[in-house]
């Protein structure tokens, strides 16, 4: 707290500076806000659709190479946000199998990113639920002669709590995230400035108003989505939803 | 077919069933036929491999050698018999108490209308009406345990296996189940029940199956196998000494 007080005082005059941006609603820092919103949310949604199923997948089938793709879509997980940046801009480069796409330097070129960092959280997550839940289940849906194939659908319904909490961790990292999106967004302002990415650049540059904006509200953010994690695990919990 | 005007349950038999694994013998019954008027008990120490039976019966396992009939139909994988299973501890859907019913209603393709219907009159039946919207993993251990049976009754079987359904609850919950139990029994439905509780086989048998180490070693009327029980096994178990 301390050194909160030392830093506000020391930065008075940016931190008013700040405060005046996010409340007289300045149009350049609510659009960069907006951009990294819709990235993000694009970026989740989509890595739900991909992740989940195959999380599911991983969790109920049966297959040979399942336990070798368990492991790499938990390798994947851990992947260096700025490598995964690398590949994608490799990708996406005029020389890149993408590359006649002319998708470097866009919004959608941080979205592929995002989506990369993203499925394997959705797909491991998945697939730890759902297979904690399949074992819990299994024998007596099948005594309800509910077949493997129409359990997953019963299996993620029930489930649902738990997903929902993996879309919001999954929200949480992409939209903290810098070094992947940096590298195949490039930070060109009015096109691909992010919060995070802003932050970066205006501080480097000395611009510390226009950061210290963003970083309140990127901080809002986190706060707002763990306080949605923390209510729906309270939920979970009265109402016996847990699946430890 | 169970003849629903007279309430007579249908008849249950074995042959030559045998589980065995890893040299050893689990499960060795050459011949068993459950076709007395009211619920079957079987009892028997801990491994006697009571439970491993039901499943057998109820086609949760296949076994090494043997077969099941229904009526004199043959249970296989082809033919799917109309049979419910209430496990020990009861595994409930992270739903609503009625939407735990309605799961296996709308599995029947049953309309709307007399799926509410079925609810209210099973909620009745289990003295859970008012419950109906109560997340199902908030009940107690014997609401719970109700609803499981329940959601049995509402597959409409012609067989319901219990496997000690009250092992973990106390004497008031214990009687509500054993009327259920009964109730069910007087409708026709067959009951084969596993307990480790002799005054429970007293209040519901109509015939006892003694097991032990695999085998049964007694079968005729309850009464009878509990006043002069004819294997060294039976009377040990009923005399409560350690059976080795
Ligand atoms: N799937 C299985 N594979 C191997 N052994 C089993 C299996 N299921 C049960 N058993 C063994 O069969 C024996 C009987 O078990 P069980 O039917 O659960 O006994 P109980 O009479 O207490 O219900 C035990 O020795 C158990 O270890
Ligand atoms: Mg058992």
């Amino acid at each position: 707290m301390l050194i909160w007080w030392y830093i506000v005082q020391g930065f008075a005059a940016e931190f008013n500076q700040a405060l005046s941006l996010i409340l007289n609603g300045d149009a350049e820092l609510w659009a960069i806000v907006l951009l990294s919103l819709r990235v993000s949310i694009f970026a989740v949604l989509i890595s739900a659709v991909i992740g989940m199923p195959i999380g599911a997948a991983l969790a109920v089938a049966r297959f040979p190479g399942r336990r070798v793709m368990i492991i790499l879509v938990n390798a994947l997980m851990g992947f260096p946000p700025v490598v995964v940046g690398l590949l994608v801009y490799l990708m996406l480069s005029r020389s890149g199998p993408l590359g006649v796409l002319e998708l470097l330097y866009t919004p959608t070129a941080m979205i592929i990113a995002q989506v990369v960092l993203v499925t394997p959280i959705m797909a491991a997550l998945t697939r730890q639920v759902v297979e904690m839940l399949a074992e819990e289940y299994s024998e007596q849906l099948r005594s309800l002669g509910v077949s493997r194939l129409a359990s997953v659908p019963v299996l993620l319904w029930d489930a649902r709590l738990a997903l929902v909490t993996a879309l919001l961790a999954g929200f949480g990292r992409a939209i903290a995230e810098v070094g992947a999106v940096i590298i195949v967004g490039g930070n060109i302002n009015h096109v691909t400035r992010v919060m995070t990415t802003t932050i970066a650049l205006e501080t480097s540059k000395g611009n510390l108003a226009l950061a210290l904006a963003l970083g309140v509200i990127l901080i809002g953010l986190a706060v707002v989505v763990n306080a949605m994690v923390s209510t729906l695990t309270l939920r979970a919990e009265r109402e016996g939803l847990r699946h430890a | 077919m169970r003849d629903v005007v007279t309430g007579t349950p249908g008849v249950l038999e074995v042959s030559g069933l045998s589980i065995a694994r890893d040299g050893k013998v689990l499960l060795d019954v050459p011949h068993l036929c459950l076709d007395g008027p009211g619920p079957t008990l079987i009892l028997g120490p801990n491994g006697a491999g009571k439970s491993l039976l039901l499943r057998c019966l109820h086609g949760l396992i296949q076994p090494d050698r043997g077969r099941v009939c229904q009526n004199g139909v043959v249970l296989n994988a082809g033919h799917k018999a109309r049979q419910a299973m209430v496990f020990q501890s009861p595994v409930l859907l992270r739903r609503s108490v009625a939407a735990n019913l309605d799961f296996v209603l709308k599995r029947q393709s049953m309309p709307r209308a007399l799926r509410k219907r079925r609810i209210e009159a099973l909620l009745a039946e289990g003295g859970l009406d008012g419950k109906a919207r109560q997340p199902a993993r908030s009940l107690s251990g014997g609401e719970a345990q109700r609803l499981a049976i329940l959601r049995a009754l509402a597959l409409d079987p012609e067989t319901l296996f219990l496997d000690e359904p009250t092992s973990a609850l106390d004497p008031s919950a214990t009687q509500m189940i054993e009327r259920m139990v009964l109730r069910a029994s007087t409708r026709g439905v067959r009951i084969v029940m596993v307990t480790h509780d002799i005054g429970q086989a007293r209040r519901l048998a109509s015939d006892i199956v003694m097991m032990q180490a695999g085998y049964v070693v007694e079968h005729g009327a309850a009464r009878r196998v509990l006043e002069t029980p004819e294997s060294d096994d039976s009377r040990r178990y009923l005399a409560g000494g350690l059976v080795t």
